[in-house]
């Protein structure tokens, strides 16, 4: 049956309740924040998940769309539109309510789109620039598209650092909360922490959820026999070309839509969030989680990235993440699930059924 | 001549200085077993290469059902109804065996990433059928023992038979079998021929490539003879055996 993919969804759910009554008994709700920035994270590395460990194509410019995503978001929220405001475009968008009226941190009247017209933006621009990268670089097999695409985490880095409405080296800060619904906003303040646990939760979720369903679909079927041998998949009829552009720019959305989030959720985001070693990071959560395993993937994208923000890793924080790479290139390079010994363990936690 | 459903015209394609196929014509009539047979580089593969996309010739045509397919992909190809296996089988060795047969399915299932992501309804009882279906085509080639385990971890000639199977679940008018028999022992390539022969009486046409020349002789109704890239004979099996060409190029040239 194909419901027994969703139980260990509820599962996680019933484990996000327990850990908040956790964290409140031992009065560490502070840990709250981490975990949802951590969550954040996660949907990228879910989203590379697909791409790398089921259609079997490597990334390393994922940091790149997940800066594409969190940079439109925050450009889009808080770039005044004041001075132009009777311009034929901003008018439109005020007449079709894209725009709204707020004050920041220093009482500057601004207006600017709303967050859920620059959330929508972020993904439709991700999207469209991951499709032109993709539709150029995803025919490339091996280190060549690992290597195209870490050229673009590149140019997204440097065109960050170097882009005055960027922020340059400052990045942007005072992006607005994202009101959703009601009181349900996007907030990283400490009266809205709980909230936001759970709401972050819920996104992981919806995006377990919609990823658990590809995969045990028939185009997920498909991705995971191109990872397996390409030339017999076009042979069957899978338009190759078509379905790895396709999960490219899936799993490049997934990204923005982590940066979006989390820009909104942080208040701010700088050029840090476009360097390879992120990309190099989601990488090797993606590897050390199982590579074909949406769960690992997840749980380890929390784990490791909580870690790092809680400061675990101190000043070795990059080296951790690429030390795991090497090390799972060297010993496990299909992932840990692939060792014959952990491979019991594997069936296990993984619910990749057999149909 | 019965109606052909597969011809190729003035095929042509090198590689480098090598003509690997060279003006090769020939037709393969609806509901026959076609053999090409032809010494180590001879073309065969190629040939074969050029009809299911994999390669784009560099002249000639090849025409499926009156229709040129020149140049089409191999995802486009095989949408047309033209299955093939590897010289090398192909499985997708960590997949499980039913996966593997599943695969088969995909052009005659439609359902996309959006669907695939919301977990529409009717992709449920589209997956039901490929599934079905699958086991159905198992159950036939008495693999259903093998059903859960996963391909890489089958023995060789099994692996073969799964790659059959997988090929059997597109449900193709052309099969395009390279070398069934390569590796399988005496009594696994008699249960071969007797399958090819049962494949062709359900009204799928068969191209084999086929080193074994007793296999070929046995099950086709016509042969073709490359040479170097060249057709140098093509007729009937008993036809073929006595010609002095392929005499000479099989046994030497003191046998001609
Ligand atoms: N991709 C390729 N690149 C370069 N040369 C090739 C390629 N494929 C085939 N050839 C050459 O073309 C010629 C025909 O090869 P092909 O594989 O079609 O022969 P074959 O008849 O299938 O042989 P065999 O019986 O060994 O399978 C050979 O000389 C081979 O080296
Ligand atoms: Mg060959």
């Amino acid at each position: 049956m194909r419901l027994r993919i969703y139980y260990p969804v509820l599962a996680t759910a019933v484990l996000i309740v327990l850990l908040h009554l956790a964290l409140a008994y031992a009065d560490a709700t502070y840990y709250m924040t981490q975990i949802t920035m951590s969550a954040y994270y996660a949907l990228v590395v879910i989203g590379l998940c697909l791409l790398m460990g089921y259609a079997g194509q490597a990334s390393l410019g994922h940091a790149g769309f997940f800066a594409i995503g969190g940079y439109t978001a925050a450009v889009l929220t808080t770039y005044n539109l004041r001075p132009y405001a009777d311009a034929p475009f901003v008018s439109l968008c005020r007449a079709l309510g894209l725009t709204m009226q707020w004050k920041d941190l220093y009482g500057t009247d601004i207006l600017s789109f709303t967050p859920w017209a620059a959330f929508g933006s972020a993904l439709l621009l991700t999207g469209l620039i991951a499709l032109v990268i993709g539709a150029s670089v995803i025919r490339l097999k091996g280190h060549y598209l690992a290597m195209a695409t870490l050229g673009f985490g590149l140019i997204v880095y440097r065109i960050a650092l170097g882009t005055p409405v960027l922020g340059r080296a400052d990045g942007i800060s005072n992006v607005p909360p994202f009101h959703l619904l009601g009181s349900l906003q996007v907030n990283g303040r400490a009266p809205f922490r709980i909230q936001n646990y759970y709401l972050a939760w819920v996104v992981v979720l919806i995006a377990m959820v919609l990823a658990l369903n590809l995969v045990h679909s028939r185009v997920g079927r498909a991705l995971r026999s191109i990872h397996e041998n390409e030339e017999a998949a076009h042979s069957l009829g899978v338009n190759t070309y078509r379905y790895k552009l396709a999960v490219f720019v899936l799993s490049a959305i997934f990204a923005a839509m982590g940066g979006a989030l989390l820009t909104h959720y942080s208040g701010s985001i700088g050029p840090a969030e476009a360097t390879v070693m992120k990309s190099v990071r989601y990488v090797a959560i993606v590897a050390v989680g199982g590579m074909a395993n949406l769960w690992g993937a997840m749980v380890m994208g929390i784990l490791l990235n909580f870690l790092s923000l809680r400061g675990v890793f101190g000043s070795f924080d990059d080296t951790v993440f690429g030390a795991i790479l090497i090390m799972m290139m060297i010993f496990a390079p299909q992932g840990l699930l692939r060792v014959p010994r952990l491979r019991a363990l594997g069936s296990l936690v993984s619910r990749r059924s057999h149909a | 001549m019965d109606k052909a459903l597969l011809s190729t015209r003035n095929l042509h394609r090198s590689f480098g200085g090598v003509h690997a196929v060279k003006d090769v014509s020939f037709h393969v009539p609806t509901g026959a077993i076609k053999a090409v047979i032809g010494p180590n580089g001879a073309g065969k593969t190629t040939l074969f290469n050029l009809i299911a996309g994999t390669l784009t010739p560099h002249q000639g045509q090849v025409i499926f059902r009156g229709q040129p397919i020149t140049g089409h992909k191999p995802h486009a190809v095989a949408a047309l109804g033209i299955a093939r296996t590897f010289q090398t089988t192909k499985l997708f060795p960590h997949m499980t065996v039913l996966e593997n047969v599943m695969m088969g399915r995909h052009t005659r299932t439609r359902s996309g990433f959006l669907a695939g992501m919301f977990n529409a309804p009717w992709t449920w009882r589209e997956q039901r059928q490929t599934e079905a279906k699958a086991r159905a085509i198992l159950e036939e080639l008495g693999l259903t023992a093998h059903t859960n385990e996963t391909a890489c971890n089958l023995p060789f000639g099994r692996q073969r038979l799964v790659e059959f199977a997988r090929a059997l679940a597109t449900e193709p008018s052309l099969l395009l079998l390279d070398e069934p028999a390569a590796g399988l022992n005496i009594y696994e390539t008699q249960q071969l021929s007797q399958l090819i022969l049962k494949i062709r009486d359900t009204g799928i046409t068969c191209l084999v490539v086929e080193h074994d020349m007793s296999l070929v002789m046995n099950i086709s109704d016509e042969v073709v003879v490359l040479d170097q890239g060249h057709k140098i004979a093509e007729g009937p099996p008993a036809a073929i055996q006595r010609n002095p060409e392929v005499i000479r190029v099989y046994l030497g040239d003191e046998h001609a």
